[in-house]
């Protein structure tokens, strides 16, 4: 059975040209970058070259681009590394639907006697810029606010929040694990101090990521014990690794533009063909808010695992953020914070999108989603119109 | 689909993975039996809400001789639960009510082959709804399952009953059991140490052994001894020493364990406290409940 994968914000494919790029850091170039002969050499060559490819994705400087494991290390350590640099400063500031890395790192801080505001969003999963200035304190060390949401692809206005938060003088961090490659950002006009970057959400396999850390931001060695990424990340560099996540920001650069049409298009007609042909579908977010490629639609009357199995009988692959795959008897934070009433969060389904996704895959999905909604409500026992019954 | 996973793989918790489903399960969601609802049933059962994330109507039709002769159901939720409803009807189908009465949660799981831990609650809600409607159908109760009794889980609602209902039935032994099988301390978790208590009452282990099963049940008197001397020089020595205290382990004596105040320790007037709210309050926790401490001046 062909797999039709719309998970993409979970993990995407490696690129083949990623992979090419790889092979010869796997094979026959294992020179270690630091030594002091030429089979050596080219290796660091190489991961510069790396560097200035994500450098030119983020318009920054390649000396501001540290290579980490993944986004969830890269966001960790901005905000372990921040309150390390401002140990004066007792005050952290987040948003209620923030990804697992930061949300949990903040409250570990917070249960070690920091103060914490998580802001609120509205019903489109919207912040309110007002709340963030009142939120800013003397005492604020950080404000750490994604640029686009996992579960919805709403996205945050950076540049605003980003203004609001430099006038005031701490430090901002953002998590733009999924936005990177989908949407532009320029760092050369955006004042954000500390960016986290995933290397498997742009086609670079899994275990690679980046910290963008402008320049002049105050930030202790995090992994000690070595020279590598300017000494703040010691350890021989990840070098096949950090290779392929180099041509992997180069491609995304080149392909930005098909992420704001074609792919948008698809995931348009994606989103209104569900809306229209399932029963009692909504969309969680605006539509012109969203990530080019993300839609988030909930069901109502029918719960969020049972319509994956019915999909994955089909080979295709979304997600959802009810209790049953969030691994917990809840359901997402990020709908609960959007206010999305529980018997909609149950039944919530992403699908994300790429460049490789094709018409077909789109057909696909609108094809078997309305039978499988039907046939799940027809188990149900709530939404039941009479006429229905007896099904 | 993914190739079966390992027994180690399945055995490993926390991680929950639909993918674990037995080949069961998978085809009594796909193509569940007994769908919808008799017309004019004899008896009606209902648990469950949209709120908490599945829900189930079971419908029987009972004949003159207490015979269920035909069993439906509707369910929201996950393939577990519709996969669980599906058992259910499946099993009491020719059953008398009598024998209907008698069927478990592990008969429903046991008939599907195995369920993942963490949807053990499924198995849980298919036989609540049976007791439902047979409640219907012997005393004319509404049929909707009423919580009978102090609630001690207010994010799903289970009672303390039901809580010990699930202990004994499944014979568990920890509090994220409880939680696997009848959803009890998964919302805010604040009653987690009120669950931990209902363990203890009915395996007769300490609330401590519940959250932190890995201390060992039965010590041998060396064993005891010895990790009563751990625990003094891990736990208690270090923040007597802050003040220029410490204490000497004397002797145990059964439960009774027998200490001499050290240092500053030996003529403060608060030496009493100390050895009621740190010391015995610490070996309680590591060694055992029934612990007591005292000093050896006093012996």
């Amino acid at each position: 059975m062909k797999v039709v994968y719309l998970d993409n914000n979970a993990t995407t494919r490696v690129a083949d040209e990623v992979f090419e790029a790889m092979r010869p850091y796997l094979t026959e170039r294992y020179g270690n970058p630091s030594s002091m002969h030429a089979f050596g050499g080219e290796v660091a060559h190489a991961v510069e070259r790396a560097r200035d490819h994500a450098a030119a994705l983020l318009n920054c400087s390649p000396d501001e681009i540290l290579f980490t494991s993944c986004g969830t290390e890269s966001d960790n350590t901005a905000i372990h590394s921040t309150l390390e640099a401002y140990p004066d400063k007792r005050h952290v500031i987040a948003t209620r639907v923030e990804h697992p890395a930061v949300r949990v790192t903040c409250r570990y801080f917070q249960s070690r006697g920091y103060r914490l505001t998580e802001l609120p969003v509205d019903g489109k999963g919207r912040l309110n810029l007002d709340q963030i200035r009142n939120a800013l304190s003397d005492d604020t060390a950080i404000v750490s606010v994604m640029h686009a949401n996992n579960e919805t692809g709403v996205i945050f206005p950076i540049d605003e929040i980003a203004q609001i938060v430099k006038a005031h003088g701490a430090i901002l961090h953002c998590d733009a694990v999924q936005s990177v490659g989908k949407i532009p950002l320029d760092l050369s006009k955006t004042p954000i101090d500390l960016l986290a970057v995933s290397g498997h959400k742009l086609h670079a396999p899994k275990g690679v990521g980046i910290l963008y850390v402008r320049r002049g931001t105050r930030l202790p060695a995090f992994i000690k014990g070595g020279h590598q990424e300017h000494g703040k990340r010691g350890g021989t560099e990840n070098v096949p690794y950090i290779v392929g996540l180099g041509e992997a920001c180069r491609l995304a650069a080149e392909h930005i533009e098909e992420e704001t049409t074609r792919v948008r298009g698809l995931r348009d007609r994606l989103a209104r063909g569900l809306l229209s042909s399932c029963l009692d579908a909504s969309l969680n977010g605006d539509l012109d808010d969203l990530l080019p490629n993300t839609v988030n639609v909930s069901f109502e009357y029918v719960e969020g695992e049972a319509i994956l199995l019915h999909l994955d009988a089909h080979g295709i692959c979304a997600s959802s953020g009810s209790a049953c795959t969030s691994g917990s008897l809840e359901p997402s934070h990020v709908l609960r914070a959007m206010g999305v009433p529980f018997t909609r969060a149950h039944g919530s389904i992403r699908f994300s999108l790429s460049r490789y996704t094709t018409d077909e895959e789109v057909d696909a999905v609108l094809e078997v989603m309305p039978p499988i909604i039907e046939r799940l409500r027809a188990l149900s026992p709530f939404g039941r119109k009479p006429e229905r019954a007896e099904a | 689909m993914a190739a079966a996973p390992s027994d180690a793989a399945r055995a490993r918790k926390g991680i929950l993975r639909m993918w674990d489903y037995t080949d069961k399960v998978k085809d009594h969601f796909l193509n569940p039996r007994n769908t919808g609802e008799i017309e004019s049933p004899s008896a009606v059962g209902e648990v469950g809400s949209l709120a908490c994330g599945d829900a189930l109507k079971l419908t029987l039709k009972i004949d003159e001789n207490d015979r269920i002769v035909d069993a439906r159901f509707l369910t929201f939720g996950c393939a577990s639960a519709i996969a669980s409803s599906s058992a259910l009807t499946e099993i009491v189908k020719g059953m008398t009510v009598e024998e209907a009465e008698k069927v478990t949660n592990q008969d429903i799981a046991n008939y599907l082959g195995e369920l993942p831990e963490q949807k053990m609650h499924c198995s849980v809600m298919g036989r609540e709804a049976l007791e439902a409607a047979i409640a219907n159908y012997r005393t004319g109760a509404t049929g909707i399952r009423e919580l009978e009794g102090r609630v001690v889980c207010t994010c799903f609602g289970v009672t303390e009953e039901e809580i010990k209902r699930v202990i004994k039935e499944n014979g568990l032994t920890e509090i994220e059991q409880v939680t696997n099988y009848c959803k009890a301390g998964g919302g805010c978790g604040g009653c987690k140490t009120e669950i931990g208590r209902i363990i203890a009452e009915i395996t007769g282990a300490s609330p401590e052994e519940a959250a932190h099963p890995a201390r060992p049940k039965r010590l041998t008197n060396i064993q005891k001894i010895r990790l009563i001397e751990e625990t003094i020089n891990r736990e208690i020595r270090p923040s007597l020493l802050k003040d220029g205290g410490d204490i000497d382990l004397i002797d145990v004596d059964g439960d009774r364990v027998i200490v001499s105040p050290r240092g500053t320790c030996s003529n403060c007037p608060a030496s009493p406290i100390t050895l009621k709210e740190l010391v015995e309050a610490k070996l309680r926790e590591f060694v055992s409940e029934d612990l007591v401490v005292v000093e050896e001046a006093k012996v």
